[in-house]
Parts: structure tokens; sequence; C-alpha cells
């Protein structure tokens, strides 16, 4: 008698936890996923921080700002050979899944930023940092060849270290005006211990060399894959 | 069997001493993490700031309260055989239930938690109460335990957070819409755009970044709490 009373109890217990968590789950859902989503645009935003011009940091837009910024901006995906996808939504595309698959198969999301004046092309950049996975946007200028703005995030890169790619403001700015190709071939920008060709070389983090060598890699084979398309417009 | 025995109820008063009792021994006296030196790993890893320190203290105290309320309610129904599963499952309710929460309210924080809310399942300090005090207490008193032990361990989270992101970063509440800066030229370090509110020489301490910083806070903080109180050294 006393193993169906504990079994009666635990049944009891679990399906009454089951209930009000799926329950609860429902009704937060739409919010949840609406916060992901503005949380994943504004870090698309990052990019262009500095050319924004409806604020003068992506922090102080608001939730419904920076929709509205994110509905104004064209935003394409692309092929391993740049040509354009039409049955993708480009702010859906997440980079880790996209690396799982075959080569030809993987898309790219581009976006297209208009501050009036100037276009501003965003690129997608992920890699492999020293613990974890770390991933970027980098912004090019109409020239697709100056970088207009860089941000970074990782996932569990050493706080004060490694995580300084994203925590530090200073890293992602120095990026603001260098260039990807050098004399006409491409060659990214290395993230360097001691740069001194300032056009295609960052300073790195002290005590991040790992995590450094890894943006270097991360910006070349990440814009690397974009050059097919930016050519492509440019001949245009 | 002429005088049947009147059980005389004496009514407990509501917050008596031994009530006051309950809700102040964790904050000095009893501490769950400098006294008991229990809920050490969470501690050290989620206080760089102060401001998800802050939401964490008050997860953990909203956690421990209701589990420790719910396991009190249910202590004579809880087989003795499953008890211990019975408790997790008490607390992985409401862990999901604050996750949950954080996602509708709070996403950046969510993120930055990342897994140490989850984690919250298996901070001792939880546990400890319900199998310790929750077992065999009313729920009123389970409530004040609950209270106490939460704000005793978010008092000291709080207080590390305070120093580590103070000589860490700087700054102080970062990421909340309070956001402060307080010393050295903060973000712009690698940069020479010296935008410093006090004390503009001072550089970020790597150190209070990393998790050890709080080992050593915590530390100086035992020390501290064991000269001003005599009843801590004889007890060791």
């Amino acid at each position: 008698m006393k193993t169906n009373y504990t079994l009666f109890f635990v049944f009891i217990l679990t399906a009454f936890v089951a209930v009000s968590l799926t329950g609860y789950r429902e009704v937060t859902k739409e919010v949840a996923k609406q916060n992901e989503d503005i949380f994943n645009k504004r870090a698309i935003l990052k990019a262009v921080e500095s050319n924004l011009v409806e604020a003068d940091e992506v922090d102080d837009l608001e939730d419904a700002e920076v929709l509205e910024v994110f509905n104004k901006m064209e935003s394409r995906v692309l092929d391993m050979e740049g040509e354009e996808v039409s049955d993708v939504v480009a702010a859906k595309i997440e980079m880790k899944k996209e690396r799982k698959k075959p080569e030809d198969e993987q898309n790219l999301p581009l976006f297209i930023y208009d501050n009036g004046s100037e276009k501003f092309y965003i690129l997608s950049v992920f890699g492999k940092g020293l613990w974890d996975d770390i991933w970027g946007y980098i912004a090019l200028k109409e020239d697709l060849n100056t970088v207009a703005g860089a941000a970074f995030d990782h996932k569990a890169e050493t706080p004060g270290l490694g995580a300084e790619i994203k925590d530090n403001p200073a890293f992602s700015k120095a990026f603001e005006g260098t260039e990807i190709f050098k004399d006409g071939e491409f060659v990214s920008i290395n993230v360097y211990k001691a740069a001194k060709d300032r056009k295609h070389e960052v300073d790195g983090i002290s005590g991040a060399t790992i995590t450094c060598v890894g943006v270097s890699d991360m910006l070349y084979d990440g814009i690397e894959n974009y050059l097919p398309y930016l050519e492509k417009i440019k001949s245009k | 069997m002429a005088e049947t025995a009147t059980e005389k109820k004496v009514r407990e008063p509501l917050f008596g001493p031994k009530e006051r009792k309950l809700l102040t021994d964790p904050l000095n006296d009893n501490n769950p993490i400098t006294v008991q030196v229990l809920g050490v790993c969470s501690a050290l890893a989620v206080t760089s700031l102060v401001y998800p320190s802050i939401v964490m203290a008050i997860s953990v105290v909203f956690v421990i309260t209701f589990a420790n309320l719910f396991t009190s309610l249910l202590r004579n129904l809880i087989p003795n055989e499953v008890r211990m599963i019975v408790q997790l499952v008490i607390i992985a309710f409401l862990v999901t239930m604050v996750e949950l929460t954080l996602q509708y309210l709070n996403y950046p924080v969510y993120k930055q938690l990342s897994v140490y809310i989850g984690l919250i399942i298996t901070n001792c300090i939880v546990m400890g109460r319900l199998e310790a005090f929750a077992m065999g207490s009313k729920p009123w008193k389970s409530i004040l335990d609950g209270l106490g032990n939460g704000i005793g361990y978010g008092i000291i989270l709080v207080v590390v957070a305070f120093f580590r992101e103070l000589f860490g970063k700087g700054s102080l509440f970062a990421g909340s819409p309070i956001e402060l800066k307080i010393i050295g030229n903060t973000s712009d370090y690698m940069i020479n755009t010296t935008e410093s509110v006090l004390f503009g020489w001072y550089t970020n301490n790597n150190l209070m970044v990393l998790p050890v910083a709080a080992m050593f806070i915590i530390g100086v903080y035992i020390w501290i709490q064991r000269t001003r109180n005599k009843k801590l050294v004889d007890i060791s």
C-alpha cells in the first residue's frame, strides 16, 4: 500500500508541476520570443552604432524603435556562390546551425542600413574563441572595403580577458576605418599584438591571445564567404 | 478516566522573538555564505556586476522562500523515501518559473545570468534549508527562514559585486537603466580618449573581474565579521 501511495503522490505532484509550467510558458512565450528577437537585432545594429541617425547609442533605442529601424533596413540572404536566396528570412538565420550544414547549402544573412546619406552593408561572422563560440557583425561602407563598425559577442570567454571583445567598446571601435582589401587583394583584418599597419591590423588584447586569433580567423573566413556577392555588387 | 486531558493550545505569536531570530540569524550569526560556507560557487560566478547580482539575489530569495513554504505545507504528505526527489521537483519548478519570468521581463539579464539561474537548483542553501528546516517546521516559520537565508545570501552577493565592479570596471549598476561610471577612464582605456569621472589615473584591475577576486572579498568579509562578532570565533 505504501508503494502505491508514493507512486500516487509523485504522479500528482509531477502532473501539477508539468501542467502549471506549460501553462505559464504558453502565456509568456510570445513576449519572450519578441524579447529575444529585439536582443538579436540590437546586436546587429551595434555594428553601425557610430553611424546611427536614430540615436547616439543602440542602448538608447526603445524596443519599438529597434524594430522600426530594422523594418526600414533591407536584408538579403545569400548562398555561398553569392546568389540571392528568396525563401529564407535573413533575421532568422542562425549562424551556428548554418556552419554545421554542408558548405554549398549554407546561407549568409546580409543587412543593409541606410542612414539617409550612406549605405552600410552588415555582414555576419561566426567562429571559435578560446572556450566556445564567438560571433560578430561587421559593417562595410559603400565602397565595400572600409569598415564602418564592428560588434562582437561570445558565449564563454574569460571575463576581463577574452570577454573584452564585447565588454570593451574600444576594441570594436578600433576596427572603424580599417580596410579589408590591400591593393585589390583580400587580406581581412588581423588582430595583432603590436599592430603597425593600422589599415589592416587592430591591437589585440593582452592576455587574450587565443581569443584574438579566433577573431582574426573568424573575420577572414566570415568575410571571405561574402566575397562572391561583394564582387558582384561592385561590378554593377 | 475522569479527567480528560484538555490540550492547551498556546497560540504562537506571529512575529515574536523566535520568529525575528529566524529572520535575522542568517544575516549575520548564521550567514549561509560566510558562516555555513554554502552556495559559494554561484557567489563567485555571478558577482562581477552589481545589477545581475541583485537579480540573482531576488531570484534566490523567491525560490528559497516558496520552496520552504511548499515543502512545509506538504511535509506530512511527502513519502519519506522520495522526499529528496520531491524537494528537487519543487525547487526545479520554482527555478523554471524564475527563468521564464526573466525571459519575459528582462531578456538581456537572462542572457547574462545564463546557466546560473538554472543552477539555483543545485544551490546547496536551498536544498539545505528544505532538509534541515522546512521538513519539520510550520509554514509561517518556514517562510521566515527562507526569507532570512535568501536575504543573507543576497547581501553577500551584492557586497562582493559592489567591490568587484567598482575596482574591476570602474562602474556601478552597469547594464541597468542607471548605469554609473565612477572611477578611472572607464571603458576607453585602449584608445586614448580619457572620459574619466574620478581618479583618471586609475587603471581597471582585471583581477577583480575574475572569479578569484570574489574569493578574496568573501575572505576579507569573513575576517571583518569574525573580529566584530566574537560568537562566531568561539564556535570554530
